[in-house]
């Protein structure tokens, strides 16, 4: 039986890649995002992965607008990088796991998750920037993968609690997968802020405190809020935080918070990291 | 379609802009590659005519309007690929759409971080 580690989440903000390419972790502006993996770092160290679980959404990558999947997940030997036409330096293919790809993907769908199945899927900033954050000196990193996309880009969304509940039916499948494989999940994107719009540069503090709480013991109470509401509330990118509560829907019923960091503004955006152990 | 209280100055990209902006966001779309980089760049026009866009996203393109674009279906997450071509960073962008100096809509940005140690702490519900 496999073993759920915990999870990290973090925000993945494309201007991330650029000042790790450019070695600014020292910069001022930069330093209080950065310094907020030291806690990460030692706890990979200690935990000691073998297999990372990403839940992300793709920016027009992978998938365009012709074809848009609610749920898909990567089944591949490698995922490769490509140019997503800003200027982020690619990175060499990440190890994908397929057994355990297709051991979730049976999971679910038995569950009744009817997922899109990708044997062949690139992977966008969403995926590279968290685990070149989480890694920073081993890249490729020293993981397999399994890539779970969420749709957060074209309405109609999952709703929050289709979200916790997927996340539940992955853990289950993970957890009946017979192997003695220790698995991380990696949550990325968020926490609130708009792009788009008069409402540009929106950003929402107290929702963020009220989802990073409720994100270690009570992730239903988020399951109350329509995406109407998290769009208010969160902003239209803010709504990644769906992607957190796949994540945590994963760890099963209890979990610590073992680290939190928080920090506005990277970007446009409210920044945050969150290691929940599973309990 | 779902209607909604509208959210001020916010358009959820739904059902309506997916069919209005589909022909921009799919020129946005192939931006991906170079090679489409440089032929837009060489030939903004007949880009624009080969990815069939109508007159207002024609128009929105050539003004470099971000709003104008996503009044005409453009989605934020392809529109960024269109943004990446000009060299504009997001400030950039939120300074254009919120009618802000980008020193302004940075100083805005910086106005919500005296909320960082509130949310570090644990948050104002715990």
């Amino acid at each position: 039986m496999s073993k759920i580690l915990g999870s990290v989440s973090t925000s993945h903000i494309p201007s991330i890649g650029k000042a790790i390419a450019l070695k600014l972790q020292q910069d001022p502006y930069w330093k209080p995002f950065f310094d907020g993996f030291h806690k990460v770092h030692s706890w990979i160290a200690e935990q000691k992965p073998d297999v990372v679980v990403v839940v992300y959404n793709d920016h027009g990558l992978n998938f365009f607008l012709d074809k848009m999947p609610t749920f898909a997940i990567g089944a591949a030997e490698s995922y490769a990088t490509a140019d997503e036409g800003w200027g982020i330096a690619t990175i060499a293919p990440v190890a994908g796991d397929p057994k355990l790809s297709w051991a979730i993907i049976e999971g679910v769908v038995e569950d009744e998750f009817d997922v899109v199945t990708c044997q062949e899927m690139l992977i966008d900033h969403a995926v590279t920037i968290p685990l070149q954050l989480l890694w920073p000196d081993q890249l490729p990193p020293p993981v397999k993968i399994v890539p779970v996309c969420i749709n957060t880009v074209q309405h109609p969304l999952p709703t929050a609690k289709r979200c916790l509940d997927f996340g539940k039916a992955i853990g289950r499948a993970i957890h009946a997968y017979g192997s003695n494989q220790k698995v991380m999940v990696l949550s990325t994107g968020g926490l609130s802020h708009q792009l788009d719009g008069e409402r540009a540069g929106f950003i929402n503090a107290d929702f963020d405190a009220e989802c990073l709480h409720a994100l270690i013991n009570t992730p239903e109470d988020l399951t109350k809020y329509s995406i109407h509401q998290l769009v208010e509330l969160s902003g239209t990118q803010g709504l990644e935080v769906l992607n957190w509560i796949v994540g945590r829907g994963i760890l099963g019923a209890k979990a610590e918070e073992k680290h939190r960091n928080y920090h506005i503004p990277i970007s446009n955006t409210a920044s945050a990291i969150q290691i929940l152990q599973a309990v | 379609m779902t209607s909604h209280h509208s959210i001020p100055g916010t358009v959820p990209f739904g059902p309506t802009e997916a069919m209005k902006g589909y022909a921009l966001n799919r020129m946005c779309y192939s931006f991906n590659a170079d090679e489409c980089r440089k032929a837009f760049l060489a030939d903004e026009e007949a880009y624009m005519a080969k990815y069939n866009l109508n007159d207002q996203q024609k128009a929105a393109v050539r003004a470099r309007n971000v709003l104008q674009m996503i009044a005409v279906g453009g989605n934020a997450y392809y529109l960024a690929k269109l943004a990446g071509i000009f060299g504009l960073n997001m400030q950039d962008i939120g300074a254009q759409q919120t009618g802000k100096s980008v020193d302004e809509f940075k100083a805005y940005l910086q106005s919500f971080a005296s909320k960082n140690e509130m949310v570090m702490k644990g948050g104002k519900n715990v």
